[in-house]
């Protein structure tokens, strides 16, 4: 594979600088060597004609289940130009002990695709009840730890787990959602599932675990990220959280940014999410929280399953869906009028440094972690333009913009279409 | 294509059964052109028993190819079948399709001493074994895709009309 | 964007799976044909052969012998073979889904399928995955829907107050959890009732309900107060002790229908259950069993609904 390679003719977009402008890149040794004019005796292998195009920094995904194979979903992540990849600790097993960590390091490593970076369990088997080794999973590579959607039923558990990580100084993230208010619950305890006689999860499952996690964070001091925020008063909160100083981040699934409990329609199972699909309200009130910056990252949520998952009453499927390919044009989609290099904040600069990574860049210098994609085109989302697993996508059959052209790793092309 | 009055035929009609329909013989419509000939026989031949109505649409043989009509009328015999004498009442007759759904519906309803039939017009066709007792007259449609039917206008009287066939052959 | 499912492409009824959205010329055409089959039901000979030859099959995954048999009485008035599956007790405990149940029984040419579900948006499903010659009827599911309850309900409804638009109707009950509710709603305010009252404590009604266009009661006097028609829910036995509900006395006590509280109704008013019963708990035996109950009649004319609904849907291909 070439090392050094040449772009050309692309609009370079910068989310870290927020400039916009059309230059050459060239790439060296992983790294991006020369902005405009090549370096001395610089020599490409391979060359990209990027014009048209748009060069932006790979993107960054908080929230990506690999599913039985790790190998198509990081071929997803790569026709999606997602770069680096954060895994919730929700596998099978839970990444409870360094050994499954360190192994989903060295088999991510030996694909040598997208970067993926294993949260740990914060509790053993994430049964909610006994502090998972949280130093030792630090050190076999974890970068946060969390109980992924298995919500804590046990506040002191809680504050505990709270008080522990932040004696380390390690990263929690934490899904705000009561257990016992979202016991039975499928779909949010609204208009629709009263309509279709669906068991209610309301808001005040997340708005009550929302400001119990800020006390406790207040208390103790612990770094916490809040995943996945649904509701419209949970931004609210956070909102508050940050105007009085607290070190909180939050950020919400690309599908509720979207989406609303109406899409759930005749029973669409693969409206079935977690957290819930709430209203056009609380999805509006998402929108503005991205835009005002209280809520810092867009994450695909991924969540590739077989279709057997969703071929069952709404009730009975397993929730989740398939993202990583649908996460930049979402992305786009909300843009609006707001400049690119703004747009693309959410799933860039910021989710790297809630993975206390550093701040991708298109800087001379910065490595060459890479996405290259056509704003223009649209494409439509279904089983034959989507490389995951899993097809379980509320958007099958909608026509998307922007599509993915290059996507470069370290410096080397990993995907091109 | 001239078609005849249809008052007039009525009038023949009538005066063809007087003689041989008595008070007690009960009459009974078929819906919807059956259903007004016998209401205006029912005061003709002075029968003294209530006439009966009967909607067939759940012993039509095409239902599998063309389902429910949307207007099925109740049906009602409002007197017991079992050892009358009855007179089926038609306004067209032609495949004899109607009328043997008349028949099969009429004995759900009980065991008749005897049953006639009686139709404004035969326009032939017949593709079933069914021959009337009392005809107003005879008409020859040649078109066989072509619908004769009856109408009743805003002022009670009845007119025959012709269609093309949309719906089926009745 | 997303077709209604219940609805061929000529906008005929394909399947009936709930009243939410089903035009009103759909809902009179199953109430007008209905009126002919209690004509029917009336005779000596009380059958039709009309479903001649074909199959129904009644695929409960969750026991109720009340509703199986109405639909099989007039699944067999209509002349149809009646296979009856209680899928509760067979393929489902041996691990195979739903969907390979119900494409099994397909392919033994099936005409129809009535199915009960405990999950809401099960025949949904189910219909979803027929070819066009297979139609799927809505025996209940969850809390979603039990469309030929509310049908047959607004069919009493008619029978003795003729017209809709004139109408204050009050819903009594755990609405929360009831399909029967949901379909009584929908139907009433299709055929444009102007007023449907939902009358329940706070734990029983669901949140939003107002948007199905109903107004939302939670004390029973002010409720009732000059409704033409009470249509009362039955309230389950393990929902009387717990979180929602303190006791079943407690409950008679707020909610319960004596002839004092139906006295704030208007003289004449209907009485309605969908049944069974639980007397003492949401209804007064002497309501019950009293001049204003249409109860009886409502279970005779669920088989003329019944009825109608089957001979409409085998008639649409």
């Amino acid at each position: 594979m070439a090392d050094r390679v040449k772009i050309s003719g692309g609009r370079l977009v910068d989310p870290a600088s927020g400039s916009e402008r059309v230059a050459d890149l060239y790439i060296a040794d992983g790294r991006i060597v020369g902005v405009d004019t090549a370096p001395a005796g610089f020599e490409a292998q391979a060359g990209i004609d990027a014009s048209g195009m748009v060069v932006c920094p790979g993107l960054v995904d908080l929230a990506v289940r690999l599913g039985s194979s790790l190998e198509s979903e990081l071929g997803a992540a790569l026709a999606g130009g997602v770069t680096s990849v954060a895994c919730p600790p929700d596998m099978d097993p839970p990444l409870d002990e360094p050994g499954l960590v360190e192994m989903l390091a060295r088999r991510a490593e030996s694909l040598a695709l997208s970067h993926v970076y294993p949260v740990g369990a914060l509790t053993q088997g994430l049964a909610g009840s006994r502090l998972a080794e949280m130093n030792e999973l630090a050190e076999a590579g974890c970068v946060a730890f969390s109980q992924a959607d298995e919500a804590l039923a046990d506040n002191t558990v809680l504050l505990r787990a709270l008080q522990y990580a932040a004696t380390f100084d390690l990263p929690v993230w934490l899904r705000p959602q009561d257990a016992s208010l979202a016991r039975h619950g499928v779909a949010h305890d609204g208009e629709i599932a009263t309509r279709l006689g669906l068991p209610g999860i309301p808001a005040l499952a997340e708005t009550i675990a929302v400001s119990t996690i800020l006390l406790m964070v207040a208390e103790t001091g612990a770094r916490v990220h809040l995943c996945r925020l649904s509701a419209g008063e949970s931004v609210d909160l956070v909102r508050d959280a940050k105007a009085r100083g607290l070190t909180v981040t939050c950020d919400v699934s690309a599908h509720h940014v979207h989406l609303s409990e109406m899409d759930i329609g005749y029973f669409d199972a693969h409206c079935r999410l977690t957290p819930p699909l709430r209203s056009l309200r609380d999805r509006d009130a998402l929108v503005r929280g991205l835009a005002d910056g209280t809520i810092d990252a867009v994450c695909s949520d991924h969540c590739p399953m077989a279709e057997d998952g969703k071929e069952v009453p709404f009730g009975e499927a397993t929730p989740g869906a398939t993202g990583l390919e649908l996460l930049l044009p979402l992305t786009l989609r909300w843009g609006g009028s707001a400049d690119l290099a703004s747009t693309l904040r959410p799933v860039t600069i910021a989710p790297a440094r809630i993975l206390g990574l550093p701040q991708p860049s298109l800087e001379l210098g910065a490595p060459a972690d890479l996405c290259i994609f056509d704003p223009a085109a649209w494409w439509r989302v279904g089983p034959e333009t989507l490389r995951s697993r899993g097809r379980n996508t509320p958007f099958s059959g909608y026509e998307v913009q922007g599509r993915v052209r290059y996507t470069l790793v370290g410096g080397r092309i990993v995907f091109e279409q | 294509m001239r078609l005849p009055e249809a008052e007039g035929l009525l009038a023949d009609l009538a005066s063809r059964m007087r003689a041989e329909v008595g008070p007690e013989t009960g009459l009974v419509g078929i819906h919807t052109g059956g259903v007004w000939v016998a209401q205006r026989l029912h005061g003709l031949l002075g029968s003294t028993v209530p006439m009966g109505t009967i909607d067939i649409a759940f012993y039509r043989d095409d239902f599998a190819r063309r389902g429910l009509k949307p207007d099925v009328r109740p049906s009602a015999l409002p007197f017991d079948v079992n050892g009358r004498d009855i007179v089926l009442v038609d306004d067209v007759l032609y495949t004899g399709r109607t009328v043997r759904a008349a028949l099969n519906m009429l004995f759900d309803y009980g065991r008749p001493g005897r049953v006639r039939l009686a139709a404004l017009v035969d326009r032939g066709g017949r593709q079933l074994p069914i021959c009337p007792d009392f005809v107003g007259g005879f008409l020859t449609v040649p078109n066989e895709h072509a619908m004769l039917l009856l109408r009743r206008t805003d002022s009670g009287s009845l007119e025959l009309a012709m269609e093309e066939d949309v719906g089926g052959a009745a | 964007m997303q077709r209604n499912p219940q609805l061929g492409p000529k906008g005929e009824l394909s399947h009936l799976l709930t009243i939410d959205g089903l035009p009103k010329d759909i809902l009179l055409q199953i109430l007008d044909t209905a009126r002919s089959f209690v004509s029917v039901t009336e005779r000596d000979v009380k059958k039709v052969p009309l479903l001649r030859g074909k199959s129904v099959f009644n695929l409960f995954f969750e026991p109720s012998t009340r509703t199986r048999t109405t639909f099989e009485i007039a699944a067999k008035r209509l002349s149809a073979d009646v296979i009856n599956l209680n899928v509760a007790t067979s393929s489902q405990t041996k691990g195979e889904t739903l969907l390979d149940t119900v494409a099994n029984l397909a392919a033994m040419n099936a005409d129809m399928f009535v199915v009960r579900h405990a999950s809401s948006g099960a025949p949904h499903l189910i219909a979803r995955h027929m070819g066009p010659e297979i139609h799927v009827i809505n025996a209940g599911d969850g809390r979603h829907a039990h469309p030929t309850q509310g049908l047959l309900d607004v069919y009493t409804i008619r029978h003795y107050k003729e017209d809709f638009t004139r109408l204050t109707v009050a819903v009594v009950g755990d609405v929360l959890h009831s399909r029967v509710a949901r379909s009584e709603i929908h139907a009433l305010t299709t055929l444009g009732v102007p007023e449907v009252r939902v009358i329940g404590p706070r734990t029983l009604i669901p949140r939003d309900i107002e948007k199905l266009g109903v107004r939302v009661f939670h004390d029973m006097d002010r409720g009732l107060d000059g409704v033409d028609v009470v249509m009362m829910l039955r309230l389950q036995n393990e929902r009387m002790n717990g979180a929602l509900l303190p006791s079943a006395n407690e409950y008679f006590r707020s909610y319960g229908l004596t002839p004092e509280r139906l006295a704030k109704a208007k003289p004449g008013a209907l009485v309605m259950h969908p049944g069974p019963m639980n007397r003492g708990v949401e209804i007064d035996s002497a309501v019950a069993d009293g001049p204003q109950s249409v109860i009886l009649h409502q279970v005779t004319f669920g088989i003329a609904v019944r009825m109608a609904v089957m001979a409409i849907l085998a008639g649409n291909g």
